[in-house]
């Protein structure tokens, strides 16, 4: 029952396979058109989708880590956030602990990377840290495990390769058939070739170059949803508090920051889509996500923490029939009951201390030196201050640095 | 001749059958041990962490020394069983678990220990072992659950059976928290 969700990931993957057929159609289309060799385009794109792809594989988490301008961070450096990935890590099963990384951005969200689950990474931003108690943070923390357990992150990685792709060769085809390529046609035409068979091939590739983009987004829009569904399932089963991850998810629709690193690239890697129009709350404007209010739903009307229980309120709060998870995943998982929520979540620590807490961190991770001066105050010293003693502001004590 | 080739290739789907089913059983098994020595990981831990716990809390619960020699007896014992299997393991964590609850319990009636970093620090490592503990025991007794179903369930069961594969123990710490209150002393 702890494996993973088998025939999602076929389905998943045959339609990964028609972004792949939709892109070779676009590249041999292309190819027909501007030099005449179909079979030239094809391998074109062909190369240009294996390139991006190797990319993406070796270098795609440490391009992302490094473009959020993540920093890591270890056990002492907040011991709860590293406490919650650690029980999470143990209740899903996963062997090899992942890194922790922490952005600093007031926006609330979270996103997990890595191409297996041996090397993978679990990134938060501050703001998250900061408004988020004990059972919340772990409903987060499970819900980006569930995507490193159920190998999501490469799928997703390897998708928005292929879509990429697709959009890139579109752009550029555009680009020269408005700026002078019309001469590629001519040349093509003069190695022969009736002219009706010209005109179809002009107009198959004017309409590969509108709809593929559109068609590849559509498809990749449909697998990270579902993904996101699942991994919301995983993350009541290994908590067995769905009620913590719903909360959550009320947070962060209801907060307006925007997350300043974020691109649309990367956008279904987070838990909530960060792509969003400034001040407006993340609620059912999404597309890479489903909408927040009805996966909300679901996990508040869950009977029990198992996949049959979310499979039963998926059902009923988006009045479907659909197999969200295979029947035998679900007959194996038995009953799985909710457990109470932490005591020390709801009341302690509050929302001032963990506020003091998260920029506590961000102080020592840009290496500014603290000083507690006698009267209480305490003195941020940048990395960069060469004095041997400091005078407190607030009581004109000095103190040695 | 045909007949021979049939019986041949009956006897390779046997024994494919059998080795695969076998090694099913071994992965299962292994499975357990694994979820096992989680478990053990965090028991461990919590063992280690009392110590300090009674140090910190010791300065400041002065008329409290019922409630933490309690701690340190169950921690004693739960030591000394620390080879034994699930079964007997589970009651004994259960006793270390409940004298731990009432403690922690009792420190909330000392708002200097509260406001103390050191124990806010230790605090937050038990609360979080103890979700640990719970955690692995979600993950093992899942484990066994599919391990057992393996060695009972047609066919798996008659090669269970004839290799000496044995069911495993489910793990269940029995906490009796509120069983008796924590008695109050003023002096």
């Amino acid at each position: 029952m702890w494996e993973q969700i088998r025939s999602n990931q076929t389905r998943s993957a045959i339609l990964v396979v028609w972004m792949g057929v939709l892109l070779l159609l676009l590249g041999y289309f292309l190819g027909l058109y501007f030099f005449g060799s179909g079979t030239g385009g094809l391998i074109f794109a062909l190369i240009l989708w294996i390139i991006m792809s190797l990319i993406a594989y070796f270098q795609g988490d440490n391009i992302l880590l490094a473009m959020s301008r993540a920093r890591k961070i270890s056990h002492d450096d907040h011991p709860r956030l590293y406490n919650i990935v650690e029980e999470m890590k143990i209740a899903s099963g996963l062997e090899t602990m992942p890194s922790l990384y922490i952005v600093d951005d007031p926006a609330m969200n979270a996103f997990a990377t890595g191409r297996d689950p041996q090397k993978a990474s679990i990134t938060v931003t501050s703001g998250l840290l900061q408004k988020l108690n004990r059972d919340e943070l772990q409903g987060v923390i499970g819900h980006e495990m569930a995507h490193i357990k159920n190998r999501d992150v490469l799928l997703m990685a390897m998708c928005s390769v292929l879509l990429g792709t697709i959009v890139m060769l579109a752009w550029y085809a555009s680009r020269f058939m408005i700026f002078g390529g019309m001469g590629g046609t001519r040349r093509s035409s003069s190695s022969g070739g009736g002219g009706l068979g010209q005109i179809i091939i002009i107009i198959v590739a004017l309409v590969l170059m509108i709809l593929a983009p559109l068609m590849a987004q559509l498809i990749y829009f449909a697998i990270s949803r579902k993904r996101e569904y699942l991994a919301d399932a995983s993350s009541a089963l290994y908590t067995r508090y769905p009620d913590g991850l719903a909360s959550a998810l009320e947070k962060l629709a209801a907060s307006t920051d925007q997350l300043r690193s974020a691109n649309k690239a990367t956008a279904p890697m987070y838990i909530v889509n960060p792509f969003r129009k400034q001040g407006m709350a993340a609620t059912d404007l999404t597309s890479t996500h489903p909408p927040i209010s009805e996966r909300i739903r679901i996990l508040r009307s869950m009977a029990g923490a198992s996949f049959a229980d979310y499979t039963t309120a998926y059902r009923k709060v988006r009045d479907t029939n659909e197999v969200l998870i295979p029947a035998a995943e679900l007959t194996a998982a038995g009953t799985v009951a909710l457990r109470a929520p932490q005591k020390e979540a709801t009341e302690k620590p509050g929302e001032v201390q963990r506020a003091r807490e998260t920029s506590n961190l961000m102080w020592n991770l840009n290496k500014y030196n603290t000083i507690t001066c006698d009267c209480g105050t305490k003195l941020r010293l940048p990395p960069r201050f060469r004095l041997p003693e400091v005078r407190c502001p607030h009581c004109g004590r000095i103190n040695p640095v | 001749m045909i007949a021979v080739w049939i019986f041949i290739g009956v006897i390779v789907i046997v024994i494919i059958t059998f080795v695969a089913i076998y090694n099913g059983l071994v992965r299962s098994r292994n499975q357990v041990k694994n979820a096992w020595a989680q478990i053990d990981v965090q028991l461990k831990r919590r063992h280690d962490l009392i110590p300090n716990l009674v140090e910190t809390v010791k300065g400041y619960m002065k008329h409290e020394r019922g409630t933490l020699e309690a701690v340190t007896k169950a921690r004693t014992l739960a030591q000394q069983v620390a080879s034994a299997g699930p079964g007997e393991r589970g009651k004994v964590e259960g006793e270390l678990s409940s004298a731990l609850n009432r403690l922690l319990a009792v420190a909330e009636r000392y708002p200097d220990l509260k406001a103390s970093q050191n124990f806010l620090a230790l605090q937050e490592e038990l609360a979080s072992t103890e979700n640990k503990i719970s955690f692995s025991r979600q993950f093992y007794n899942d484990a066994v659950l599919t391990y057992n179903n393996q060695t009972q369930m047609f066919p798996s069961n008659i090669i269970a059976s004839m290799a000496g594969f044995k069911a495993g123990e489910f793990f269940e710490v029995t906490v009796a928290a509120e069983r008796e209150a924590p008695k109050v002393s003023f002096t």
